[in-house]
């Protein structure tokens, strides 16, 4: 009997890491990708993403099936970080403007040509983001990059829709300046 | 020239998270505001350039390889081939069904032959009882013609028994018998000093009778059994080994 119940344990546990696995591992590059940008290191990232993966597959069975794996996932990835000798610095440096949900910023025309981005410009806008805060980083990495609905960055940044827009629309402000100043630079 | 109520909506709009109707108006107005149509132009290749330059790092084989490793690590069998995810090898699971399936027959012939060997140590013991009796039988004759009838109605199945003349064997006269719960018939035979019990049963009350003949030795008494048109018959005596197979000859070839 006792091997009858070891073989049906045996054969769950193995369902719920195959589970994890086909989830899991095709994030595996992005989320990697995301660590970086975050952490701005490659050791840290991979720290990072180690962690990550063994805190999601130990609490994978409070995971509920059907919901958004990837929010949840990037979720933990972020906490994480934060959590982190790194994380805890960026988050002592957080911009105050940052701590207001205000939505309704005051409207600035700035499209001159000059700030209009072009794709090549890939190495420009890839320093331009390492200048913003972490917080304008990741909500733009998780919009532009990885293109999360706003629903989906609201459940992994654990913030109101509301704080998502006008993040979003902070972020996207830091970042014309910041490549403004590395033009003039 | 600024439109406040349309700017705040271009981000929504080209993150394609306003509503339809909203949307449909926004575009009306952005064929309308050379502005606002030039402002969600930078927009637009802002998004492009974000999502061009978001892609900047990759990880390295053997990290990711580690990774890998580190989560079948946790699988509960390390043995675990990649590319069956979620079950257990095919050798694993045959073994366990023979290992299951010989324990199963194990235990079913154990079960099986401890029953019979209880039925069989019942006759015996009914066998001595008989012995010990002073009315050892509820029918008295040596004529099978009178025996035969005599069980008729009391029994639920009928039997023939073997014409005796020229053999050494005697018969006694019979009696009701039960074994596990079911009516039978006990004959008592005599061979010179010996006296010897033929039991017959219905077959299908005794399940834990085995389909082949037996032959065996139970408390010092030879005993023989066996299966014949729907009956089961048990020989039990003191006599020779020879003397019982005689008796089973002649018992099997009445029918």
């Amino acid at each position: 009997m006792g091997r009858w119940f070891t073989l049906v344990c045996v054969s769950e546990e193995h369902s719920l890491s195959g589970s994890f696995e086909e989830l899991a591992l095709p994030l595996f590059d992005r989320l990697y990708n995301f660590a970086h940008w975050l952490t701005q290191d490659r050791e840290e990232a991979e720290d990072l993403v180690q962690e990550t993966y063994a805190k999601a597959l130990k609490g994978f069975r409070s995971f509920q099936p059907g919901t958004n794996f990837r929010a949840w996932i990037y979720q933990i990835l972020r906490n994480t970080f934060l959590t982190s000798r790194t994380g805890l610095k960026s988050s002592a440096t957080v911009p105050l403007e940052l701590e207001s949900d205000e939505q309704n910023l005051p409207a600035v025309n700035d499209t001159p040509e000059s700030i209009l981005l072009q794709r090549s410009d890939r190495q420009l806008v890839q320093e331009a983001l390492d200048r913003l805060p972490v917080p304008y980083r990741e909500v733009l990495l998780l919009c532009e990059f990885e293109e999360m609905s706003y629903q989906e960055i609201s459940a992994t940044l654990a913030v109101p829709m509301g704080t998502v827009m006008s993040r979003l629309s902070r972020a996207r402000r830091a970042l014309r300046e910041a490549v403004q100043e590395l033009q003039e630079g | 020239m600024v439109c406040d109520g349309w700017t705040e909506k271009l981000d929504a709009y080209f993150d394609g998270e306003l509503p339809a109707c909203e949307a449909r108006a926004l575009q009306q107005h952005l064929r309308e505001c050379a502005t606002c149509a030039a402002d969600g132009l930078a927009k637009v290749q802002q998004k492009l350039a974000l999502k061009a330059s978001g892609q900047r790092f990759v990880p390295d084989p053997a990290f990711r390889a580690r990774i890998e490793r580190s989560i079948a690590a946790r699988r509960p069998s390390a043995t675990f081939a990649s590319g069956r995810r979620g079950w257990l090898p095919v050798f694993e699971i045959a073994t366990v069904a023979a290992v299951l399936l010989i324990g199963a027959a194990l235990f079913l012939t154990l079960h099986r032959g401890r029953g019979e060997q209880r039925l069989i140590s019942e006759l015996v013991d009914q066998h001595v009882a008989t012995l010990a009796s002073a009315n050892p039988v509820d029918v008295i004759s040596t004529d099978r013609h009178t025996v035969k009838p005599w069980f008729a109605g009391k029994i639920p199945f009928t039997f023939n028994l073997p014409e005796l003349q020229g053999s050494p064997f005697v018969l006694v006269g019979g009696r009701i018998s039960y074994l596990s719960q079911s009516p039978g018939a006990e004959l008592i035979f005599r061979l010179r000093q010996h006296q010897i019990s033929v039991f017959i049963f219905q077959d299908k009350e005794l399940t834990d009778v085995r389909e082949n003949e037996t032959v065996r030795t139970a408390l010092s008494f030879e005993v023989r059994n066996w299966r014949h048109n729907g009956l089961c018959y048990f020989v039990v005596g003191d006599a020779s080994p020879q003397d019982l197979d005689k008796l089973s000859e002649l018992l099997k070839a009445a029918g």
